[in-house]
Order: structure tokens, then sequence, then C-alpha cells
């Protein structure tokens, strides 16, 4: 699979109001006895689109999934694919394949067999098979395995299986549930992209189940953030991470500072009044009206630690250096506030700069500017 | 010195199996072994010769000589007995495959039931073993003989007006193998099919089989290894089984089982009994051998 990064294009079907969705939920409930799983969610994904669901265990992510594929039927609410209601229609009558978490590979038949399998369901012509099987094997680059068995093949090499055994029927839309769950840190960043690659290649719509935030941003087009059944937020990797919706979903993807706090003046260049008493200067308080209890929140690389104040800060906290995590491209520093709060902040080690650096103990400030945070109101 | 009494027990512990196979098994089959090779005799015991110390060495060897294969050959020259082997064997096979139609609905019924539902099921199914054999078997007789139960209820509900004849047919020797074994069947079937990760079904699904297809194609060939160990645990003793066929199965149905406690208490023939016996084992050496077999590559297969 070569690197096909550089062909990729725009793409942003969600932007556009005349695209028509792909697959749609329709006010979605799921309930389980007394636990609802799902709740009232509605949600569009497009056509060729890389879609990632993204939240804790619990979520619901994985029943969204399930009710795609047809193992589990919703409770009420309708899902369209493709315009054509799904209600009813068992698993092996839609037109989509999963992933499964845990490969589900047939332990009982060959690599080629497992990949085989839902061809011959199809009733396709023998040799077709065997074609279509040869491609795929060359495709997760398996072909010296076709004759093993899913117990001789390494975490690795069986995952590429199941992939093959869900790619094998062309479905329109391809269902991974933790597709890269099981495999280590650094097979896990190559097989990312191979995903990624594969998915563009073969212009399929993707719709991916993670809980690691890292490999959802890496790969998805749009992402959505679950929490107890419901859709946070449904945005762009870049979206997520700079204009995050709430609270729990600045909180979740990556790390952030919140400044609780009330607006002390509204609109553009508006101040908000933090509970110890300092005053932050923000370019844009959004929607949040003066009184209003709010948020502010800080991704620790767009705070910087100085031993001085800067003269040009438009926000400044003194405090001491709490603790210091060196992890080589960059340092994390906690900074803890004379009220006992931790500010986080990480600065890039640019330079190969060893003396005078900050540590334990030294008084220190951290500085943003009034760009730099997002004002939250949930 | 502490390691040294360690490593005495540890040898020991491993000693006592082998110990219990050697005094209760091996040692009593060569005692059979050599009984079916001795004649008849109205004696007590009733056979000849017997081995003992005090005739010597010279006495040792006189008594090897009149030791002979002749009770054999004679087992195969009289047609009742080869009827009897074979007999056992189509009975026993046929037991064997009811035993599994009806023992793996049970088994899976009882593999897909909600986890916290599954030791209750388990229990019932070995709640019977809390009677004794003899007893249930002999109920039997109650339920089917022609003025039992079971004529009774069919001749209330209208469905027949002269009583089945059930009992001291095969029909009832079936009925009491499939009764009395089902546990057997059942016990290793629920272990192959609860193990059986049930994503694979869906998997099998998902790729467009129909329920139905996915059991033929996944679920049974993966219980497979319950499937045999469970027709093992049947088949053999069913092969071998006396009480059903005596009590169930009348005068009419020929058995080595029944033979051989026949020959052994009617006809005082200890030695040709003891041959029987001898038969009787080696032609079950194969299926066991078979089942060693399949265990140990479900074993592989697992690891």
């Amino acid at each position: 699979m070569a690197s096909l990064g550089s062909t990729r294009r725009t793409f942003a079907p969600w932007a556009d109001p005349t695209a028509k969705p792909y697959i749609r939920f329709e006010n979605v409930t799921k309930r389980f006895g007394d636990f609802t799983a799902v709740d009232d969610l509605s949600l569009t994904i497009y056509e060729r689109e890389f879609f990632a669901l993204l939240g804790a265990s619990g979520c619901g992510k994985t029943t969204l999934l399930r009710m795609l594929g047809g193992f589990e039927q919703p409770t009420s609410g309708r899902i369209f694919l493709d315009g054509q209601d799904m209600k009813g229609i068992p698993p092996y009558r839609r037109p989509v394949n999963m992933m499964f978490q845990s490969y589900a590979l047939f332990p009982h038949m060959t690599v080629e067999a497992n990949i085989a399998f839902g061809l011959k369901q199809d009733g396709m012509p023998k040799p077709q098979i065997a074609e279509r099987v040869a491609r795929m094997l060359k495709l997760v680059k398996l072909e010296p395995f076709a004759k093993r068995k899913p117990h001789q093949l390494s975490g690795g090499q069986r995952q590429r299986v199941a992939l093959a055994r869900s790619l094998a029927k062309r479905p329109k839309v391809l269902l991974l549930d933790e597709p890269l769950g099981a495999l280590d840190k650094k097979l896990r960043e190559e097989t990312q992209f191979e995903l990624m690659d594969l998915q563009y290649e073969l212009g399929l719509t993707f719709v991916v189940v993670t809980h690691d935030q890292e490999e959802a941003m890496t790969m998805a087009d749009r992402i959505a953030i679950m929490d107890k059944g419901k859709v946070l937020q449904v945005a762009t990797p870049a979206e997520v991470y700079e204009a995050p919706s709430c609270r729990f979903v600045a909180d979740f993807v990556g790390s952030i500072n919140t400044f609780e706090g009330s607006v002390t003046r509204a609109g553009s260049a508006a101040c908000i009044r933090d509970r110890s008493g300092a005053e932050f200067r923000v370019a844009d308080a959004g929607a949040a009206a003066a009184g209003d209890t709010v948020w502010l929140a800080v991704r620790p690389e767009k705070l910087r630690v100085s031993r001085e104040r800067p003269a040009d800060a438009e926000n400044a906290l003194d405090g001491e250096v709490w603790d210091i995590a060196y992890l080589g491209d960059m340092t994390v520093y906690n900074v803890k506030l004379d009220d006992g709060r931790i500010v986080k902040a990480s600065t890039i080690n640019s330079i190969r700069r060893l003396e005078d650096a900050l540590t334990w103990h030294d008084r220190a400030w951290v500085s943003f500017s009034a760009d730099a945070g997002v004002v939250l109101t949930r | 010195m502490a390691r040294l009494f360690s490593m005495i027990g540890s040898r020991f512990v491993i000693a006592v199996p082998y110990l219990w196979l050697l005094v209760f098994f091996l040692v009593p089959f060569f005692i059979v072994f050599k009984i079916s090779l001795s004649q008849t005799a109205i004696a007590m015991p009733p056979y000849l010769p017997v081995f003992g110390l005090e005739e010597g060495g010279s006495g040792f060897v006189r008594n090897l000589r009149d030791l002979s294969f002749e009770n054999y050959l004679w087992l195969f020259e009289d047609a009742l007995y080869v009827n009897a082997y074979l007999s056992s064997l189509v009975i026993a096979a046929v037991s064997t495959l009811l035993t599994l139609l009806v023992g793996y609905p049970i088994a899976y019924g009882m593999a897909r039931a909600p986890a916290g539902l599954r030791p209750l099921l388990l229990m019932l199914v070995i709640l019977p073993f809390w009677t004794s054999f003899l007893i249930r078997v002999y109920a039997w007789i109650g339920i089917l003989k022609p003025e039992g139960l079971l004529n009774q209820f069919l001749a209330f509900l209208g469905i027949i007006d002269q009583p089945l004849v059930i009992l001291n047919t095969t029909s009832a020797v079936y009925i009491g193998i499939v009764y009395s074994y089902l546990p057997f069947m059942v016990l290793p079937l629920y272990a192959a099919l609860e193990k059986m990760d049930y994503s694979l079904i869906e998997a099998a699904q998902d790729l467009g089989c129909p329920p139905l297809a996915a059991f033929w194609k996944i679920t049974f060939p993966l219980s497979l290894p319950g499937v045999v160990a469970g027709c093992m645990l049947v088949f053999i003793p069913a092969v071998g089984e006396f009480v059903i066929p005596d009590l169930l199965g009348g005068s009419r149905t020929l058995m080595i089982g029944k033979t051989l406690w026949d020959e052994f208490f009617f006809n005082r023939d200890w030695p040709v009994s003891s041959a029987v016996a001898v038969v009787l084992l080696l032609i079950l050496v194969v299926p066991i051998a078979y089942f060693q077999r399949a265990q140990a590559r479900a074993r592989e297969q697992e690891s």
C-alpha cells in the first residue's frame, strides 16, 4: 500500500447543504432493561467518509455500531442507509460488513476460507472467489499465510485477516469495532495509516468505534464524541480539539486547563473574572452574556512558562513549578498557583538548551494570549 | 534433607494413580485373561489349571502348557457370540445417535441460556444421578409395560385403543440407554458449546449467512470435539450394557453384556465368559484410541 496522503483532497460533504447523507440515525434510542445505551440520538454520515465514534466504555458507541450492523434493533427511532430504512433487516441482508473487536475469525477454517466465507454465501462462482481472495490477501500482505489457521497467526496478522474478510464482499459501509485495540503501539500507528489509505483507495465509508482519541484524531474525517448514550459534538478533529462544544469534550480529547469564572464583559474583547479574582482577557466570549458562569479552557501548549512575566502577556498567572515531565520532544510543566490549582503548560523543545531550564520549586509565570482559550458555557 | 523429602513426596504423588491403575485395572485384567485361557471344570474355582505356590517351578511350567486359546476359537464358531457382539454394537451405535439427537438441543439451549440460569440447568442434568441407576431403570418398567403409565396416558388421550408393546423390545432398550446416558452426552456438548465465542455467529451472519446455515457452518463444526467426547462416553459403556437390556429388553434382545452374565452365572463357564470379556475389551479399544486421539487434537487446536 503506497502512501496516498499526497493525493488526498479536501473532503467536507457535511459543510455542503446539498450533499445527501449516506447513513442517517433519526432519534434512535436503545434500552437494555432499565439501562439506556443510546438516548434519542440523531446523526448523519456521508458517503466515503471516515467517521469515528469516540467515547469511554459504556457510552453507547458500540451499541450504535451494532444497530447499524443489524445485531441490535433500536427501541425507537429509525436508521437509514443509502435512503433505505433498515428496520427489521437482519445482519445477513445488510450491505454493511463489520470487523469485530475480537476479530471473530473462524478457528476451524484457514485464512483463505475465512476470507472466502462471505463470497461463498453470495454464491459467487469459484474462479471469481479465488481471484478475489488472492486480491484481498495481497491487499493485506498475507499471501504466504493463506493456508494457515487463525491460531497460527500473530495478533497483527489476525487483524489483517479480519480486515480482509470484512472487505472481501465490497460492502457499502465497513464497521470497525476497536479495530486496533489488540495491537501494540507501534503496529497500531502503522495500521492507522494503512486503514486510511485503504479506505481512500477503495472509496468506502468507514464507521469506526474507538476509545482512543489519538486513533480517532489521526484517522477520521469527522469524530462524534459520545457520553451516556448522547452525541456531544460531531466535528472534524481540528474543531473538536480547538473548539470543543463543552467541558466533557474539551477534557476527553487531549488535556486542557479550565478556569471557572463569570463573564464581566460579553461579546468580543470580553472579560472573565475567575473565582480567585484574576481577570482574563478573552478575544471572543461567544454567546455567553455578562454575569453567566463560564469555563475558560486553554490547551497546555497554548500556555507559555517563563521566569518573568512577559511584558506583552495579555493573561498571566504566577505560581511554583510543581512537576516537570520531560518527554523529549516537549516538556510538560505543572505549575501550582498560590490558591492550590495546578496549571498544565507544555513547551516544545525546539532548541537544544539544557541550562537555564526551570526546575522544581522555581517561581514561574504562565501566560497566554486573549485568543488562546475557548469559552465554554456547559 | 527437606528437599529430598519433597522430591520423594512428589514422586509418590505421581505414583498413586499408576499404582491404582496397576492394582485395580491391570492385575484384574491379567487374572481375567488367564481365566479365559483355562478350561472349565467342576471345581472351586470352576476352572483349571489353578496356579499355586506349593507346586513349585515345574508345576508352574506344566500349568502354563495347559493354557490355550480354545475358548476364543469357540467364540467365533458359535454364531450366538458373534451375533451378540454385532447386535450390541448396532444397539449402542443407534442409541448413541439417538442420544446425540436428544442431547444436542438440550446442550445448545443450556449454553445459550442466561449465564445466571446455567448452573441451575447443569444441576438439573446431573440431578438423576442422585437416584440409583437401577431404580431409575426399574421405573421405566412401570412406565413402559402394557398397563403402564405411558399406555394409560395414551389411552386416556384416545390416541390408542390397544396398549403399545414397548417393554421387552429393542425400543425399550433404546429408551433406557438414551435416558440413562443422556447426561454423559449433554455435559461434554455443553462444555464445547458454552466456550464458543458468540461473535463468531454474528460474524457469519454479518457475512451473509442466515442463522441455520451459520449453525451448520460454524457452531456444529466447532462443537465436534464435544460431539466426539459425548458419543464415546455413551457408546463405550452402552456396548457392554447389561442392566438395561436385562430389565427392559426381555429375552429377545441379544446383547453381549447379557450373554456374558448368562455364561458366568447360569452356565458357570468362567473361562468362556472371561474370553467374551477380553474380546469385548479389544473391540472397545478401537473407539477408545480414536477418542484419545480426537481429544489430543482438540487440545492442540486450543493451545
